[in-house]
């Protein structure tokens, strides 16, 4: 019988979406396994997600103690360690605390390791099949992972559509052990809130590397103008110092839920679709036939952006 | 500070159109262009920037054959002051804990007080990092995109959801993953290029890392590839066709239909 963990990571007392996607995605790698949840942390939150992943899970194993407050990857890696079957299979969310565990604890566990899942194929003679992205989404793959050692493995948020399965599970402690750590978390720095919010904007016009200039930006703005929309764009375009972060739209930049989202030279990474929620009516332009982008747009254009742009925007004036 | 930054040499996915080779268990590879994994440009500038600032040294370091030379002298132009390549036959086809295993070899050889790699590389999968620290024992943090030196510790920021930056403080020794965007990678030319173009690189091999051949490689991976696929991740967009007068009338009309404009 396959022992299947998942790591359950919450906020505030209420367990994160992907409690539910573990559900289908512990489905997909062994129907009949046993499905354990785990929560760390301490005090009332963490014994109000304990109490409500019961609703979900037949089993949920909870581990409490003050310096899980926080979750600092070193400390919940040792907890983990102290408490779980090393031969089990755990998933875990593939963000920013799953990529920080995960990978070391796949060595302290003596583990298989597979990172930002995306689909299962179930386990044949001992490997488990699996899907995952390469290449900035760019081709697949089918990776087969001996897991006669157990597993780690951290699932793409979103990636499995959540089951609800009715359970009146039950609530074991168990306590942490030994948590010791050359880590401590000292404080969160709340990102800066630029000058234009790019959340309350109906029409976002959002550039990616395609801009290709700091220059160019401009052009984005002029067919922003001309739209009545703000001004966005993709990681790579921060990084480069172009605009400011308050403009990105990603994990980790901000959320948007505009009616139009104009992806300009975006190539359409998992990270920064995961920035756009309320199902928005994407236009992607891309040079690149193959961008990933078109898969999850409404409406695709191959083309260079830096031509295309102002021709929109000249045809948008001319109608005024 | 004696720094070590783990590099690798990637096909760089803003100047390739990925097509599946005739069998399709593998990318057509023939024509790719490659270059050094963005995010450790980023890990080898911070790593030069801390030397600047307190003194030391930096040593770049890949595992791969003869071609990864290329991306280790870059990381040189940029201002490394060493490189040092691992190489052997039976690193071929290591997964993530492999490659680790590998420069945990070469890591054990050495002595330093700071180990780098990039966030993640083109397998998407940020994984070496994680597993270098836990292989040696050392604190590691990731996704990091500040670091300040405070005697024998650092704080360090991680980047984290919504653009928030979690603060740290790490011990030294240890290993930190870099996010893109913690400093502007300085822009290395042919000039530069040529300078390093002679110097000699030292080449180790299994064993003169003191690794088991069967750990690693095709031999130890409990990850295999099975193959590759170009995904289908939705319908698809309506691609719309035709001079670029008749697409823009197209499009205008379907941007108004769904509110995007007056």
């Amino acid at each position: 019988m396959t022992q299947i963990y998942v790591y359950v990571t919450h906020k505030g007392g209420v367990a994160d979406d992907i409690a539910s996607e573990f559900i289908a995605a512990a489905k997909k790698i062994d129907p009949s396994a046993t499905v354990t949840a785990v929560v760390t942390g301490s005090g009332a939150d963490l014994d109000a997600v304990a109490t409500s992943l019961t609703s979900k899970y037949a089993e949920v194993i909870k581990i409490s103690d003050p310096a899980l407050a926080y979750p600092n990857a070193e400390v919940i890696r040792k907890a983990l360690c102290n408490v779980l079957d090393k031969s089990a299979i755990v998933l875990a969310p593939h963000d920013t605390l799953g990529m920080d565990l995960c990978p070391g604890l796949s060595i302290k566990m003596d583990s298989t390791f597979a990172a930002d899942v995306v689909d299962f194929e179930g386990i044949d003679g001992g490997k488990l099949k699996l899907v995952r992205q390469e290449l900035g989404g760019a081709v697949s793959t089918h990776v087969a992972c001996d897991i006669s050692n157990g597993a780690v493995i951290t699932i793409r948020p979103g990636a499995f559509a959540p089951v609800d399965s009715a359970a009146s599970g039950k609530v074991t402690d168990k306590p942490a052990g030994d948590l010791s750590a050359k880590r401590k978390f000292l404080e969160v720095v709340q990102a800066e809130v630029g000058d234009v919010d790019i959340t309350k904007s109906d029409v976002l016009v959002s550039v990616g590397r395609g801009i290709q200039e700091q220059e160019n930006i401009a052009i984005a703005e002029e067919l922003a103008e001309a739209m009545g929309a703000v001004v966005s764009c993709s990681r790579p375009i921060v990084d480069a110092k172009w605009l400011e972060k308050g403009r990105q739209v990603g994990t980790s930049g901000k959320t948007v839920k505009p009616k139009v989202y104009m992806a300009m030279g975006i190539s359409g990474s998992f990270q920064h679709m995961g920035g756009i929620k309320g199902n928005p009516y994407i236009v992607a332009v891309n040079k690149n036939p193959k961008a990933p982008i078109f898969q999850v747009a409404d409406v695709g254009i191959v083309a260079d952006i830096l031509e295309f742009m102002p021709a929109l925007t000249e045809a948008i004036n001319e109608m005024k | 500070m004696e720094i070590l930054v783990c590099v690798k040499r990637v096909p760089d996915t803003a100047e390739n159109e990925f097509q599946l080779n005739s069998a399709g268990n593998d990318l057509d590879r023939d024509d790719l262009v490659y270059s050094v994994n963005e995010w450790d440009n980023y890990a080898v500038e911070e790593a030069i920037q801390i030397v600047d600032r307190v003194g030391g040294s930096v040593t770049v370091v890949t595992v791969g054959d003869s071609e990864s030379e290329e991306v280790l002298r870059r990381e040189m132009a940029m201002g490394a002051n060493n490189g040092t390549l691992l190489s052997d036959d039976a690193f071929e086809n290591s997964d993530g804990k492999g490659v680790a295993t590998i420069l945990a070899g070469e890591i054990k050889k050495g002595k330093y007080d700071l180990i780098l790699t990039g966030a993640q590389a083109d397998d998407a999968a940020g994984q070496v990092g994680g597993m270098l620290a836990a292989m040696l024992d050392l604190p590691y943090a990731s996704l990091v995109n500040k670091i300040e030196i405070e005697g024998s510790k650092l704080k360090i920021g991680r980047e984290i959801e919504g653009g928030n930056q979690e603060m740290n403080e790490i011990e030294l020794p240890c290993v930190l993953s870099i996010q893109t965007g913690i400093n502007e990678p300085r822009y290395v030319g042919i000039r530069g290029i040529r300078k390093v173009a002679q110097v000699e690189i030292p080449v180790k091999d299994a064993a003169a890392l003191g690794v088991d051949p069967a750990s690693v490689g095709e031999a130890g991976a409990k990850v295999k590839r099975v193959d590759y696929f170009v995904p289908v991740l939705g319908d698809g967009a309506e691609m719309l066709e035709g001079s670029t007068d008749e697409i823009i009338a197209q499009l205008i009309e379907r941007i108004k239909s769904k509110g995007g404009l007056a």
